[in-house]
Formats: C-alpha cells, structure tokens, sequence
C-alpha cells in the first residue's frame, strides 16, 4: 500500500510537472501569463483524436502533426493578439483567457463531449513492482517528463536561442541591445509553451478522456503548480509539483478522494502567506513583492 | 488616451485634431451656467441612466423584468471588478465574492431563519469580510499573480462544498424565503446599482479613490508618502468584495435557492467582459458593458453553448481593438470634435 502510494504519486507528480512546465517557460521568458494554455492542451488532444480517427493515421505520427499545429497556434496568438497588447499584464490575461474560453467552449458545443474521446496508449503492459500495479504509460510519463527536462535544461544553457530566452527573461533591454529581437523570442516562448503542452497532452490523456472542462482544470493545476513554485523559475515547479503531487496522493489514500483538491488550495494559500514570491521565485522577488 | 492619429495613407500626411467642444469649456470649468443648454448638457449623461433605469421595470414584460434583475447584477459585479482594477488589482474570481454573500444569505436564512432583510446587509459584510480574509495573504502579490489566485479561488471552493457536503453539498440549500414582492425586487437592485455606480464614482473622484488609483500606478511613490499600501488595498478589496456579496445574496433570495453554481465561472468572466466592453475605470463603463452584453446573451440563447465562445471572443476583439471601451469612446465624441488637418 504505501509503496504504491509512493509509486503513484511520483507518477502524479511528474503528471503536475508536466502541465506545469510549459506554462513555466512562457511566462519565464516573456511575462506571457498563458491563460489558454489548458485550451491549447485540449485542442491538441482532440486534434490527435481527429487526425487518429477521422483521417485514420497512424497514433504517432497524429501526435506529432498535433503537436506542431498546435506550436504553430501558440506563435500565431503571439503574433496577432498578443503583440499588440504586449507588457500590459491585463489585456494579456483577458486575451488569452478569452481565446482559451472560445476554444474550450466552441469543442463543448460542437459535442466533443464522451469516454469516446481518448488517445490509445503507446505500449500496453502493466507491471508490479513491490507488489504494486503499474502500467506502462504511467512509466513512460516519468520518462518523457526526465527526458524532457533534462532536454530544456541543456537547450537553454547551451543553444544560442535558449541563451535568448535566459538573456530576454533577466533583462529584455539589455538583451535588445545585445541584438536579440526580443519580440521573435517572445513568438518563440509562447508557442514553445503551446508545444509542451501538446507533448503533455499526447502522453497525459490516455490515462483518462479528453473533456473541454479538463481544459480548466489543467490551467489551474498548472497554476497552483506555478505559483507554489515561484513564476518563472523552473527548479521551483519541479519541486512544487512533487510537494502537490505527494500530498495529494497521500491524502487521497489515506484520507479521502474528496480531499485532494482543497491540499493544493491550502498549499497555495500557505505558501503565499510565509512566502509570497513562491518557493524558488527569486528572480523577480523585489519587483513582484511591493 | 490618444489626442491625435497619424494617417499616412495619402502622400500628404494629416493627422486627427481633437479639441474640447466650446460648450464643454463653458460648462465643465465656470461654475456660472448660463443657459438651458449648458444645464442639460451637464445633467443629461446623469439624468438619462437614473431615469432610464427607474423606468425600466415599468414598461418590461415579466421576462425582461427578470433580464433586468440579471443585468443589475452583473453590473455590480462588473462595478466590483472596476473598483479593484483600479486599485490596481486584477481579479479573475468575481465568483468569490458573489458566492461568499450568496452561501452567507443562504446558510443564515436557512438555518437560522433570518429574514430576507436582515440577511442581504448582514451577508454583504460578512461575505465581504470572508472574501478579503481569504485574499489577505495573497495582497501583498501584484499584477497577474493576484489575478491567478484569484481565478483559482472560486474553483476550488467548488470542490470543496462538494468534499465536504457542508451547507448541502452537492444538492445545495433551496427553500430559501424569497423578497415579498416582485417590485420591492426590481427597485431594490436597481435602486443598489444606482447607489453604488454614482456613490462609488464619486468616492473614486476624491483624495480617497485618488490614493487607491496611485497605488495602481506606483505603488512604491504612494509608500514613500507614508501611506500604509496594503491597508487601503485591503479596503479596497473589502468594498468591491461587499458590493459582490451584496449581489451573491439578493441573487441567492430571488432563487430562493443556493448552491455550487454560485462559484461559477461564469459570475467572474461576464462582470470582466462587461467591464472591458464598456470601459474600465470608470464605473459607468462597467454597467454599461453589462447594460449590453446580458442582454444580448439572452437573445443569443438559442444558440447555446456557442454564446460563451462568443464572449470570448468580443473580450479578445475589443482588448485589442478598442481598449479604452464603448464608454471612453462615447464620452470622447461627447466632449470633443474632431477633424483632419494637415501636417
């Protein structure tokens, strides 16, 4: 029992991690709060389903096609909506959180409602380890998620647009006069977000079913997520993630089910009052604090 | 707001002039009106609405009157929101406060069988008071982390009622007393929407709400002037939080119902919409944007789930194409004229 908890509830926390990352580096890098992040999770899962059902392509490379739409939309929000409301936090939220609403609520209405819609597992096999169930794709979550990790830590330390990312996100005028376009960066860390939340979704949703209200509930766990951790800082929401994701699978087991959500809205409230700029958030601590 | 716009489409260049309408130099600075006109060119943008509204549920169907009721609601709960943005706070959980005045009502009229006018002041300050307590810590947060919190807020306090089963859980509390007449209902939000829209505006026009707008603007200067930032924003929140909850908990006894639809999503996007439609900062913008959009989503209902991405929509349209909102634009083309001239 208590290994299995363990075992799920890395699992989980690496689920949280996941959710959490792209909406991370979007806001790290350009000051972007993503608010369509869980409907650009949504859209590329139905859009695998689509691709994988009605075009009856093979699951991966559906995945794929899906998850370079899906960047692509992320450049084009930036492009045409966002730049022009660009450094006023207000008009971002409400644009984003807008174009999110029009794209979960336009799949609630066009009846993409059902257990019907899911992704297939990529291997399926279940194991035990320790006496405790577990699948292959909750494997394989772990994996892609060390993987892609490891994978953003050496792409924005050792490429030179990654070094632009880390350069707009510390000083975007210096940054500007060292002769990077900050605006094509910016287009860059939007729809680099949208893509991890593609990769999130294409290995998240078979575990469950694709649902427009699953969109919110992402965008509020990748907050929570976020906001537990300290905006920006990408160490902080890997150990927020582990810190919600255990505490819910502990209580969920030993206290009740019901439980979860309220753990992760005390977390956030806790954390704000001890330390309002998040657990890891150093970078922008004096300019966010008053 | 832009006083001039560049139009280079022509090889001669020319530019928009905008210059303040003579009557309005007469009118607005030299407090001697001389003439009919000036005096109605005053009290007109103040009267209308007043009279407009006081009219309003006379001459409605039954239906509309209920339309009526929904877009006095919102209104106040776009006022809310506006009161907040312009104390630099950016909420995205409007629902919060509505939810907290509307359980408050409910669970005192409920179970402790309060009367409805009892009940409805009680639970505005009560609820406003829960609401700010609960946003406290996250005060001292700025710009979009305070909107974050408070879009999670109200959603998890969903899942909570339905955790715990407290105040009826899922089923939520129904057989709620209702107002004793349909008028008394009318009049009261009405009269509420008029009380807080002029009350409120001219609270924002003093030292006071000058003090709140320049926390918005500098936070800092405002501390170096030796006032307490986080006091006067915990005011802030409290005033905008009671004014919702003040709407959560008249909605909650014209149902006669309370329940976890009182924390939707809906109660904080559509005060937001209408805010941004109609204008923020100015308080007449925000009722003006709900004066536009309720209706317009009845008339819509029809269609269904589709009139949410709509909303959607228009937010995204006029955040980036009309930012200052209907109510800055009308109230420019009211002071001022306009015309081309050359550069």
């Amino acid at each position: 029992m208590f290994i299995g908890t363990v075992l799920y509830a890395v699992v989980n926390s690496v689920i949280l991690a996941l959710l959490a990352i792209g909406f991370n580096l979007t806001f790290g890098i350009s000051g972007v709060a993503n608010f369509a992040y869980g409907a650009l999770y949504i859209m590329s899962a139905y859009l695998s389903w689509m691709l994988l059902n009605l075009l009856e392509l093979p699951f991966l490379l559906a995945a794929v096609i899906s998850i370079l739409i899906t960047t692509l939309c992320g450049a084009l929000m930036y492009r045409f909506v966002l730049l022009r409301v660009r450094g006023q936090a207000l008009s971002e939220v409400i644009a984003t959180f807008g174009i999110g609403l029009a794209i979960l609520e336009l799949f609630r209405y066009l009846g993409f409602v059902g257990f019907e819609y899911t992704l297939p597992v990529l291997i399926d096999h279940s194991f035990v380890i320790f006496g405790a169930y577990i699948d292959m794709q909750r494997i394989l979550i772990v994996i892609v998620g060390a993987v892609l990790v490891i994978f953003l830590w050496l792409f924005t330390h050792h490429t030179s647009i990654g070094l632009a990312f880390r350069g707009i996100a510390q000083d975007e005028r210096t940054a500007l006069s060292l002769g990077i376009n900050s605006d094509r960066i910016a287009t860059l860390s939007v729809s680099f977000g949208a893509g991890l939340a593609a990769i999130a979704a294409t290995i998240i949703i078979p575990l469950g079913s694709i649902s427009p209200s699953e969109g919110y509930d992402v965008l509020i766990k990748a907050l929570a997520v976020c906001i537990i951790g300290g905006l920006g800082s990408t160490g902080g929401v890997i150990v927020a993630s582990f810190v919600i994701g255990f505490a819910e699978r502990f209580t969920d087991s030993y206290i009740s089910s019901h439980w979860t959500m309220i753990v992760s809205l005390a977390a956030i409230l806790i954390v704000l009052t001890i330390k309002p700029s998040g657990l890891f958030g150093k970078q922008k601590e004096l300019e966010e604090r008053i | 707001m832009r006083n001039a716009q560049l139009n280079s489409t022509d090889s001669k260049h020319r530019r928009k002039e905008r210059i303040d309408r003579g009557i309005k130099a007469r009118s607005s600075d030299i407090f001697a009106l001389s003439s009919w006109r000036e005096m109605l060119y005053l009290a007109a943008p103040r009267c209308i609405p007043i009279v407009g509204c006081l009219m309003l549920p006379l001459v409605l169907g039954i239906y509309w009157q209920k339309v009526l009721l929904s877009v006095a609601v919102f209104a106040l709960l776009a006022i809310s929101w506006d009161i907040l943005e312009q104390s630099g706070m950016i909420s995205l959980g409007q629902a919060l406060f509505f939810g907290m005045g509307a359980y408050t009502a409910g669970v005192f009229n409920h179970y402790f069988g309060w009367p409805p006018f009892l009940t409805i002041p009680f639970a505005s300050i009560l609820g406003g008071l829960i609401s700010t307590v609960i946003l406290l810590p996250v005060l001292r947060l700025r710009g979009i982390y305070f909107s974050m919190v408070t879009l999670i807020i109200p959603l998890m306090l969903v899942r909570i009622v339905e955790a715990t089963r407290i105040f009826g859980g899922t089923e939520g509390l129904s057989g709620i007393t209702p107002l004793p007449s349909k008028w008394l209902e009318l009049y009261l939000i009405v009269g509420a929407l008029l009380g807080a829209l002029f009350g409120f505006r001219r609270m924002m026009g003093s030292d006071y709400g000058l003090v709140l707008k320049a926390i918005r603007d500098n936070d800092r200067s405002v501390m170096n002037a030796g006032i307490n930032v986080y006091w006067f924003k915990a005011q802030a929140l409290f005033i905008a939080s009671a004014i919702g909850a003040f709407a959560g908990a008249f909605m909650t006894h014209v149902y006669m119902f309370v329940g976890m639809p009182v924390f939707a999503l809906d109660y904080s996007i559509l005060p937001i919409a209408a805010a941004v439609v109609g204008g923020p900062g100015t308080l007449a913008g925000a009722t003006l944007g709900a004066f536009i959009l309720v209706p317009l989503s009845e008339i819509l209902r029809g269609i269904g789930g589709l009139r949410i991405v709509i909303y959607g929509l228009f937010l995204v349209v006029f955040i980036v194409a009309l930012p200052e909102g209907i109510f800055h634009y009308i109230q420019r083309k009211y002071h001022q004229f306009e015309r081309w001239v050359e550069v």
